[in-house]
């Protein structure tokens, strides 16, 4: 059974190298971080198809979502609401002296509330989200994984998708919405106090052109777009979370990792959304594109 | 006798050919090991030669990369999500730093596996949390802390509590004596004695602790960490009851048993001499 012989290190020779094996080392390092890009793609994917499926066949019970909800909607209000006040504030000061130039002040309405119900409002919330939300998710998750809480918890036979994961897919799908309306509020009144009351726009031009332009379809988009940035915010800080490597320094990165992903992939759908959004906007009213 | 009654029956885990292997390095290789029910095995080995990786791998929260794992001759590797959970409720896991959720209480992490098993009132988990609070001898004013606020020994013995909450079929300790001063490391040594006692349970202790290795299994197995070993050299270099460690022949063995470092630390000198030499 017990061999007598314990192992001997093999005696380690260094081979010659040429003047090739540099520029292979380099294609090697590409070769590898294209695999690895690949594996984490898939690896994300089958993460976020196992979360649809615990999603759909078994609701998570009462006493995970109520934190998760809470910690999502109610705590990230005041912030939320206070960016987006001051992001209308902002445009209105940013615009107003080249639209004077042209003399059509009065056209602010339309520019602030149109950029803000498309485009300000639905980003802005998601960003604010994924920087007070995803990172500490993904730092709590990633903490569990260090301290093998997430084991303890697949030991005890609770699925930590259904138990960890499907709670924040949810809060951050179904809240930020409200969340965005929110901002979209708040950024609507901050733009009209700055322009009517401290720039002295006339109200009635200001909201005439505002309701000319922006419809319900813009708000609309705005909506539907944060409903993608929630499922990315939750998607992707769950996933650093529960792939976090060991110690202070992976948790770290992790929450990092988190904020980074999401506002790049918040982009990204931004415009993805965007584009298709418009093209089935002119599908359903091909007159609207006269306006333009 | 009672060993001999104890081969003769089916094993209630048993590993086939298991390797695993985490990106490029191999962590098991080939192990076959086979326990059968209400054995108390010993699995020894010094720090990163595999034996949390195997420990993990019986419970299926590590999958081999080849091989299989049976649990009463259910393959781990082919249950699914669903199943795998329900089978899970028939382990018990002592984690190595216990693995106790900070956000809730004491009473609430003794009580997560009844909960999430479903069919029990509130005050008959409140009876079931007092009952195994007191069997590891812990006061019942401690439920309402949280894990933060207790000792490093009482946080093992919540971890313990918690892992036996459900009367498994399978315990698996993980370095359940580490880090704990010597009373306390004879405290649990006696509670892992005693749950074996009361209930006929399989248990799989992995430990660094010769005291542990001696007094409290009816088995041994020690491994040894592939980087060296040969490639044909079995990984399991002891398997046999625990008196038999100190007669065993191998080197390898009788250096971890009486803990001496022999030539390791001449090897440990000259790989890190090897390591100055190239580049950082």
């Amino acid at each position: 059974m017990s061999t007598a012989n314990p192992a001997q290190p093999a005696p380690q020779s260094q081979p010659e190298r040429s003047w090739l094996d540099p520029l292979l080392d380099w294609l090697a390092g590409w070769g590898e971080l294209v695999l690895e890009t690949f594996a984490a793609i898939g690896d994300f994917s089958l993460f976020f198809f196992r979360t649809l499926v615990w999603l759909f066949t078994r609701f998570p019970r009462f006493e995970t979502l109520w934190p998760n909800f809470h910690q999502v909607g109610v705590s990230s209000l005041p912030v939320i609401a206070l960016t987006g006040t001051f992001i209308g504030m902002v445009l209105a000061v940013q615009s107003f002296y080249q639209f004077r130039t042209l003399g059509l002040e009065t056209r602010l309405g339309a520019v602030i509330n149109m950029s803000l119900v498309r485009e300000l409002g639905p980003v802005l919330a998601a960003t604010m989200l994924a920087g007070r939300v995803g990172s500490s998710m993904a730092a709590e998750l990633g903490t569990m994984r260090v301290t093998e809480q997430i084991d303890a918890l697949s030991a005890m036979g609770a699925n930590p998708i259904r138990y960890l994961v499907v709670p924040r897919f949810l809060a951050c799908l179904l809240l930020i919405p409200l969340l965005t309306i929110m901002a979209d509020f708040m950024g609507v009144a901050g733009g009209h106090f700055y322009s009517v009351m401290v720039l002295g726009i006339d109200m009635h031009h200001y909201w005439y052109n505002s309701a000319l332009f922006v419809g319900p379809y813009d708000i609309f988009v705005g909506i539907f777009k944060s409903v993608f940035f929630g499922a990315a915010i939750a998607m992707v800080s769950c996933y650093q979370g529960f792939h976090c490597s060991a110690g202070a320094e992976g948790v770290g990165r992790a929450a990092t990792a988190s904020f980074v992903y999401s506002f790049v992939l918040i982009l990204f759908l931004d415009l993805v959304l965007g584009i298709a959004l418009d093209a089935v906007y002119f599908t359903i009213f091909p007159e609207g594109a006269r306006l333009f | 006798m009672i060993e001999s009654l104890l081969e003769n029956q089916r094993p209630q885990l048993e590993l086939r050919n298991v390797s695993v292997t985490f990106g490029t390095q191999q962590v098991l290789r080939k192990i076959n090991l086979s326990i059968p029910a209400g054995q108390t095995l010993v699995v020894l080995g010094e720090s990163g030669c595999g034996k949390t990786v195997l420990m993990k791998t019986l419970i299926g929260l590590v999958t081999p990369t080849s091989g299989q794992v049976l649990f009463e001759s259910h393959d781990l590797t082919e249950l699914d999500d669903r199943e795998l959970s329900q089978l899970r409720l028939r382990y018990g896991f002592v984690f190595q730093n216990a693995a106790l959720f900070d956000s809730m209480t004491i009473a609430q992490n003794i009580a997560f596996p009844l909960k999430q098993e479903g069919r029990w009132t509130a005050s008959e988990i409140r009876e079931k949390v007092l009952a195994k609070l007191t069997e590891v001898g812990l006061p019942a004013e401690v439920i309402f802390k949280k894990p933060a606020q207790l000792s490093g020994g009482m946080r093992k013995r919540v971890g313990l509590a918690r892992a036996l909450i459900m009367n498994p079929d399978v315990i698996l300790y993980d370095e359940p004596t580490t880090g704990l001063d010597p009373i306390m490391t004879d405290v649990i040594n006696q509670l892992i004695i005693r749950t074996r006692r009361r209930n006929p349970v399989t248990s799989v202790i992995v430990t660094h602790n010769m005291d542990t290795a001696r007094r409290v299994p009816d088995r041994v197995v020690m491994l040894y960490p592939l980087t060296r070993l040969d490639p044909n050299e079995p990984q399991i270099v002891f398997d046999g009851p625990p008196g038999e460690l100190d007669q065993s022949r191998d080197r390898r063995v009788r250096q971890f048993v009486n803990g001496e470092a022999g030539q390791r630390l001449m090897e440990m000198l000259s790989n890190s001499r090897t390591v100055e030499e190239g580049s950082f």
